[in-house]
């Protein structure tokens, strides 16, 4: 709890305009993608951010890198609101928030050699560091485990988890102290996926970094992180230390997602307590009233519908966002308790 | 394990493309068989040849440049062979599939009764128009589409990813197939819809007894739907066990490592992940031997055979289990016995 805090989101809002035109011009509705969320980051830490596909996960890791500029809120680095520096300052803050993207294919330009690719973000920095761009990059490749020697060839002449390995010696090029990684594994095979997991903790441990991650795969991120946070249609529903919430989620929603991932084990199958939700999340241009979960949570009452769950400690910094927290005797037999 | 009726055999299959960088080598000399009633798991990394596999059984991989040898055989006729009538017969009434990415097999101008009903007509084609009607709702229904009457007008673009999936399913389902060929059919879904998804496979199934080929890179899906796994590796077979044993005692050092590289949700394994070192081999230019050897912490254990020799799926250990692999029994039982859980 005393470890200094090395990044603070507080409730940060992105609407996209959406549906037509209206009179004047204005569009007429609003995609709530990021809806206040909150959350702190602590030095050498990682908080995980988990959730399905279109909860807002990638808007976030965009309003934080200030690739997207917020609708409101704020983002505190070094004591500082950096939601709309510019110029100078924000590429201060560049150089230590740095962003690892899913697709290393797509987010890899084919025409650039693997040296000019890693070098990037110096050239836009303008930084030349002692020892030449050339020393620096092949320093970098070494560190993620890529061979130096292939620094003039071409992303095309890679596999997927060493083109991961590229876009992650980019990232840290500028020596970052944040890294900002969406879902940075899951276009990957398994067997390379736990070599880039192990490679993050590695560096991690080396350099000192702190990481948000995201995944929508709730056992990717229970490998990494120290702390988690679950997202439904644009808000944050539980955060705590990993180890609480995955041993004892305290929101319907985290509860079922847990239920929901295949256990490789074949023992465990048809393990009682298992949750299966029904239906599909609903459209963020129009979220339910109330709690957004409650179209599809089997624990709903009237009070769901009228008054909007605050999300609060429910002891420990374990924080949920329910009027009806999961009670230990429910998870009874869940199959995915701590050994 | 083989006392029903097998409704799918494959024998020595191997399919080749010619490409301008040389031939690719996708398939090798792979063999199973699926029994009524049975889910047979195909697991792999990517590349290893598990979709050109499943387009084999329908014999889909109709490109000029693919070479196709060895025998798939469905209901009697060899699909490699047989005339493109025969083939027609077979696709759908004996064995359909479903794919990775639902919009991709589902056509965005014609509404989803539309597209259920072309499927039935054409192995139905003196049913009346009340008979259709009345099949594309009960295949909506059964798939678990709310109102179906209402949303069999609808376009696919109006249905999300797991709704469509459900469409899917119920055209490859409307002729009642022996044989389901899923390829990574949630894949593409999130974990919730995932679970609804297979739930429904698994329901189907039981319900009209067909037999279904589940293609994954997922270990945690295999482990829980499939009977019998083959993994595969290099377009090759390195396993073949029920799925209990494969977990057990798993007995090839690919599957090792796989099963060592899951990050599992049951137990949190921070920084102990176990990988596989390098990537998978090119299908152009295979190593020569075994073609995991240049990945193989244990292939120093057996002189030069991993790299001149290639091993043959034989069983191996105290389950039934088959692998591909040089090292001596008692040594695969030992690291498989660590390994398993
Ligand atoms: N530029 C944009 N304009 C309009 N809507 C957008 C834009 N970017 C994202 N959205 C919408 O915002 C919501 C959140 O999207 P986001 O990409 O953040 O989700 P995600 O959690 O990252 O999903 P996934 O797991 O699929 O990557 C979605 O409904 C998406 O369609
Ligand atoms: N028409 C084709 N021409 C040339 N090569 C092909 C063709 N179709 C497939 N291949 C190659 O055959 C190999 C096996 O491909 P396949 O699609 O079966 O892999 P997979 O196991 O399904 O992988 P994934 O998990 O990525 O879907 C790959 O190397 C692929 O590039
Ligand atoms: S607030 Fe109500 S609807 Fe929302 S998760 Fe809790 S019990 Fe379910
Ligand atoms: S045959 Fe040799 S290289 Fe291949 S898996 Fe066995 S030990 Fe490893
Ligand atoms: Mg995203
Ligand atoms: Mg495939």
């Amino acid at each position: 709890m005393f470890t200094p805090i090395a990044l603070e989101a507080k409730n940060l809002v992105k609407y996209f305009p959406t549906g037509h035109q209206g009179l004047l011009g204005r569009p007429t509705k609003e995609l709530k993608a990021v809806d206040g969320v909150s959350f702190v980051l602590r030095q050498g830490e990682t908080l995980g951010i988990v959730g399905e596909s279109g909860c807002g996960k990638s808007t976030l890791a965009r309003l934080i890198t200030r690739l997207l500029d917020a609708t409101s809120g704020e983002v505190i680095l070094d004591g500082k609101d950096i939601t709309s520096i510019k110029g100078r300052e924000l590429r201060a803050v560049r150089q230590k928030l740095q962003m690892i993207f899913q697709d290393p294919y797509s987010s890899l330009n084919p025409r650039h050699s693997v040296g000019q690719i890693i070098s990037g973000p110096l050239e836009v920095q303008g930084i030349i560091p002692d020892g030449g761009v050339k020393k620096r990059v092949q320093e970098m490749m070494e560190l993620v485990g890529l061979n130096p020697e292939h620094y003039n060839r071409y992303p095309h002449e890679f596999s997927g988890g060493q083109r991961q390995r590229i876009g992650i010696a980019r990232s840290l090029i500028l020596n970052p102290s944040i890294i900002i990684a969406d879902e940075p594994v899951s276009a990957l095979d398994v067997s390379i996926q736990a070599q880039i997991l192990n490679l993050l903790e590695k560096l991690q441990q080396e350099l000192g970094l702190s990481f948000v991650f995201i995944a929508h795969d709730l056992s990717v991120v229970r490998h990494i992180a120290d702390q988690v946070a679950v997202m439904y249609l644009g808000k944050i529903v539980e955060m705590g230390p990993s180890a609480d919430v995955y041993a004892s989620a305290l929101h319907p929603y985290t509860t079922a997602l847990l239920s929901a991932v295949p256990v490789p084990n074949p023992k465990m199958r048809g393990a009682s307590g298992r949750i299966r939700l029904e239906g599909d999340v609903p459209s963020p241009v129009d979220p339910p009233s109330g709690c957004r979960f409650r179209t599809r949570c089997w624990k709903a009452t009237d009070l769901c519908a009228l008054e909007e769950p605050a999300l609060a400690d429910a002891g420990g910094g374990h924080l949920v966002a329910c009027h009806h927290p999961m009670e230990a005797s429910e998870r009874a037999g869940k199959p995915h308790s701590d050994r | 394990m083989s006392s029903q009726k097998p409704v799918l055999i494959v024998e020595n299959l191997s399919v080749s493309f010619a490409t301008p960088d040389g031939i690719v080598h996708a398939v090798n000399d792979l063999s199973f068989v699926l029994h009524e009633g049975e889910t047979l798991g195909i697991v792999g990394e990517s590349g290893s040849g598990k979709s050109v596999t499943a387009a084999s059984l329908m014999r889909l991989n109709n490109s000029v440049t693919a070479t196709s040898t060895g025998r798939v055989v469905v209901a009697g006729v060899d699909v490699l062979s047989a005339s493109e009538a025969d083939v027609r017969r077979l696709r759908g009434s004996e064995i359909a599939m479903v794919f990775q990415d639902p919009m991709s097999a589902l056509n965005p101008y014609y509404t989803v009764g539309y597209q259920i009903a072309e499927a039935y007509e054409v192995h139905h084609p003196e049913a009346s128009k009340a008979q259709v009607n009345a099949k594309v709702l009960e295949m909506m229904t059964k798939v678990g589409i709310p109102n179906p009457a209402q949303r069999a007008d609808e376009y696919p673009h109006q249905f999300s990813g797991g709704m469509r999936q459900r469409i899917v399913i119920a055209i490859a389902l409307v002729n009642d197939p022996k044989i389901l060929i899923a390829d990574e059919p949630t894949t593409a879904l999130d974990v919730t819809v995932q679970a609804q998804i297979l739930d429904l496979m698994l329901a189907l199934q039981v319900e009209n007894g067909m037999a279904i080929l589940l293609i994954t890179h997922d270990l945690g899906v295999i482990a829980e739907v499939a009977r019998d796994v083959l993994v595969m590796y290099a377009g090759r077979v390195v396993e073949k066990a029920d799925v209990e044993d494969l977990f057990e005692i798993p007995t090839h050092p690919y599957s090792w490592g796989l099963l060592g590289a899951v990050a599992s949700l049951e137990v949190s394994s921070r920084g102990h992940l176990r990988t596989i070192e390098g990537t998978p081999p090119s299908l152009l230019n295979l190593p020569s031997g075994c073609a995991f050897h240049p990945r193989c912490s244990f292939a120093s254990e057996n002189g030069s055979r991993c790299t001149t020799e290639t091993p043959l799926l034989v069983q191996k250990g105290p389950k039934h289990s088959f692998s591909a692999c040089h090292l001596p029994v008692e040594r695969i039982v030992e690291i498989g016995q660590k390994v398993g859980n």
